[in-house]
């Protein structure tokens, strides 16, 4: 990879990663005896690694091709290879703790395989390692094509896409060690999020630098979808992160906010987190690969303004519906309920102009697996958006709440929307990465889809069975006026549901896997290799980027 | 309202067409509509004198509780027992007096929880015996046959770290907690001294925190102590740093029967 940098370029990345070297040095010395020691090897490791790669390539010849006339795809080709191997390590382990809430001695006798210690593994390689690399790599893909640009820098995207696996590399070790904030989906602590700013300033910077050069008059929707996951995301971290670090050489801090504050701050940016990481990068991904794919153009152009702004406006007030009859303010409370429900309307403007885009296009949709993904996709993402409006409406939500119905309402939308758009769009990419033809397998494709989609259903299904069973448990009452169920009759009742839920999970990992196996022969395979490449042009050459309406 | 919605419906477009050929332009867009939920709804929290009741009596966590706590942070254990009693007849019933917002202003960060394979918590302080505790954590299902919980038989072997308890304390002094600088200092020593009931430290921990501090060896190893004993503790704590749910339960039955008369 050094080869394609010239010499200057060789010796400032040389530089960053020996400022870096030497930073992981002072937390392994500082922190030794604490988690942070650790983490300060894991820095100094991955970063000596990095010198020693650089530096195999360090007297390579300069190259002297124009690399302006070509778009710059090797950090996506690590990009969706990360994204894969995260897929495979967060599924691996959300299945391996959902067998174990079915027999829990399915475990290691060691503090670090607990349940409590292994769910955020679970949750941050999903949402971080696998969703965070695939937005990453396909913001990369999305921007260039749209702006027939290529990516603004030669070190800036590597620094983005190593830094930020650094960053998960360090959330996922610490919560194995018991590193933890507790908060939920913002577990590292302080000096991991801390990283997690520098490498999302890097990352803002590369997306408006490269939309600076592009070559198109008008910015295209899906990069509006991308920025406001890059905005809104920084914020929501910063604010949410605000802690004081009982010692600057340990790992443990404390949340600058308790109490009330703190679990609306909390909840603000964890629904934010389903709002503008999981909803508004994916969103982008479907507005690009969804219409590409079908060779339609976006149904309305109108449509796609609005469900935009609406759900960026919309969506930040709801975070308050996951504390329902706490001691959250009830004013709170009804506003995250009004603006819930109100949200339907963009999610559902959003969700039809993708079912829309696909008029005429429905043959493709039955013969082309990759095409399947998104439109399989864009019915889910209407049908949890509607469920969580309807969950948000209080008295659902004395039902539904703390129950494994949330559970699968997460992953109506986790396993549905995001990870179907994105293996989606990974199918629509990898080829053209690589030039490739077509992928190695469409066969593959078509087993992975139809393992996903099984996955899926099948774990909905458990867990509606097993959040509505337990909700109505708990709150039923016998004749003399006393509770009929104790807690634990209601524990016993969830263990059918537990091990279905944990073999529908087992299928969409074979799925992934599959995926992966697939994705990693389309790179190696190289008799489809062609050389008919896109190149950054004027908007006046050659096609649209994306298709358009007459 | 029709016509004059028609009469924007030009204009708006217009200018989302130019605004689409700004990249900072849109940056700022989404920055201000992104922003306007989040001060409406969190910033009066703040401000509001009513949003958090006032209890008097409210006590902070010792040392060895706030131990324990951490302890109940790093194994994850919020991730399966809230401790939010909802106002739902059910959850009083099953679990007491619902939570009310000042049982958890000393909490940085809150551990309300958001899901309950387990059952709530935060009334638990009292419910059982410490030896059901130690039992339980060391083998749940050896106590409870049908539980799912996991293990925690290696917190008794493990000699509870308080050399950073005094650094600890004054973070969460730097965050908002009444901790005293006497607190602070002794706060290795008040962690030892809560287990050691009828001796000089053990007297010095009921006159800084409070008569009503459970001074006792939690785990049953008196040799040591260990995390069991904090996480003990802090389990044993939950619900009664302060009495004003059970008063205000109390005062809301009176005012009921009251009524009926």
């Amino acid at each position: 990879m050094a080869a394609k940098l010239t010499f200057a370029e060789r010796q400032v990345a040389l530089l960053i990663l020996v400022v870096i070297a030497l930073v992981g040095l002072a937390m392994a010395a500082l922190g030794a005896g604490d988690a942070m020691g650790v983490h300060g090897f894991i820095v100094l490791i991955a970063s000596l690694g990095l010198i020693f790669v650089l530096g195999a390539s360090l007297d390579a010849p300069a190259p002297t091709e124009d690399r302006s006339r070509e778009y710059y795809d090797d950090p996506i080709k690590v990009g969706i290879v990360l994204a894969m191997v995260w897929a495979v390590i967060g599924m691996g382990v959300g299945d391996w703790v959902a067998w174990m809430l079915a027999y829990p001695d399915l475990r290691f006798d060691a503090a670090w395989s607990s349940f409590g210690r292994m769910r955020p593994v679970h949750t941050t390689g999903i949402i971080f390692g696998f969703g965070g690399n695939a937005l990453i790599a396909t913001s990369m893909h999305v921007m260039q094509r749209t702006s027939r640009a290529r990516l603004a820098g030669q070190i800036a995207p590597w620094f983005v896409l190593l830094g930020y696996n650094l960053f998960v590399v360090l959330a996922v070790t610490g919560y194995v060690m018991g590193v933890t904030q507790s908060k939920e989906y913002a577990e590292a602590e302080w000096y991991a999020d801390i990283w997690l700013v520098i490498v999302w300033v890097a990352y803002f910077a590369l997306y408006i630098r490269t939309l600076a050069r592009r070559n198109e008059p008008h910015i295209y929707v899906a990069n509006w979808y991308y920025l406001a996951f890059i905005l809104v995301v920084a914020v929501l971290h910063i604010v949410n992160n605000l802690a004081v670090p009982a010692s600057f050489t340990a790992a443990k801090s404390y949340s600058l906010f308790s109490g009330v504050q703190d679990a609306m701050t909390q909840w603000w940016y964890g629904h934010n987190a389903v709002a503008f990481f999981l909803t508004a990068g994916f969103l982008g991904m479907l507005y690009y690969y969804l219409p590409k794919r079908a060779q339609r153009p976006i149904y309305s152009y109108r449509l796609s303004i609005l469900s935009f702004w609406g759900i960026v406006f919309f969506y930040i007030w709801v975070g308050s519906h996951h504390l329902h009859y706490t001691a959250l303010p009830h004013w709170v409370q009804t506003l995250g309920m009004t603006f819930s429900v109100m949200l339907l309307v963009p999610s559902w403007a959003s969700a039809g102009n993708a079912l829309m885009t696909l008029n005429g296009a429905w043959h493709k949709v039955r013969d082309d697996a990759t095409l399947r993904f998104m439109f399989v996709a864009a019915v889910f993402y209407g049908l949890s958006t509607f469920e969580g409006s309807f969950m948000a409406i209080r008295p659902v939500n004395s039902l539904s709440h703390y129950t494994d119905w949330t559970v699968g309402h997460v992953h109506a939308g986790a396993m549905g929307w995001v990870a179907l758009i994105t293996f989606g769009a990974i199918y629509a990419a990898t080829p053209i990465i690589w030039r490739r033809e077509t992928m190695y397998s469409w066969k593959l494709v078509e087993w992975h889809f139809w393992l996903a989609l099984a996955g899926t259903v099948i774990y909905i299904f458990a867990m509606w069975n097993s959040g509505i069973v337990q909700g109505l448990m708990w709150r039923t009452y016998n004749e003399a006026g006393t509770l009929q169920y104790s807690f634990m009759d209601t524990v016993e009742a969830m263990h059918p549901y537990y091990i279905a839920r944990a073999i529908g999970g087992l299928l969409f990992l074979i799925g992934a896997i599959i995926g992966f196996y697939n994705i990693w022969m389309t790179a190696r395979d190289v008799r489809g290799e062609v050389h008919t490449l896109d190149h950054p042009t004027g908007s006046e050459a050659g096609e649209p980027a994306v298709p358009v309406a007459e | 309202m029709i016509r004059w919605l028609q009469k924007l419906y030009y204009p708006i477009q217009a200018g989302h067409y130019r605004l689409e050929r700004h990249s900072m332009g849109l940056a700022l867009g989404i920055i201000f509509a992104a922003s306007i939920g989040g001060f409406v709804e969190i910033a009066p929290l703040f401000t509001i004198d009513e949003t958090v009741e006032s209890a008097p009596d409210m006590r902070v966590y010792t040392p060895l509780e706030q131990a324990g706590r951490d302890i109940y942070v790093r194994e994850g254990c919020y991730l399966c027992h809230s401790q939010m009693i909802r106002t739902l007849a059910d959850e009083v019933d099953r679990y007491g007096p619902y939570s009310l917002a000042v049982e958890s202003q000393y909490d940085h960060p809150m551990l309300w929880g958001s899901k309950r394979t387990g059952p709530d918590l935060a009334r638990l302080g009292g419910k059982y015996s410490d030896d059901w505790h130690v039992a339980h954590l060391i083998d749940p299902r050896a106590v409870v046959p049908k539980s799912v919980m996991p293990h925690y038989a290696f917190l008794a072997d493990t000699p509870l770290e308080t050399a950073s308890l005094p650094a600890r304390l004054a973070a969460l002094r730097a965050v908002g907690v009444p901790y005293s600088d006497e607190m602070i200092e002794n706060a290795a020593r008040d962690a030892l001294g809560q287990v050691r009931p009828d001796s000089d430290r053990g007297d010095e921990v009921l006159e800084r925190y409070g008569d009503d501090t459970q001074i006792r060896n939690f785990d049953g190893d008196t040799q040591r102590l260990t995390e069991m004993d904090a996480l003990v503790a802090y389990l044993q704590i939950l619900g009664k740093l302060t009495d004003v749910a059970q008063v205000t339960e109390s005062a809301a039955i009176e005012a009921d029967m009251e009524a009926v008369q």
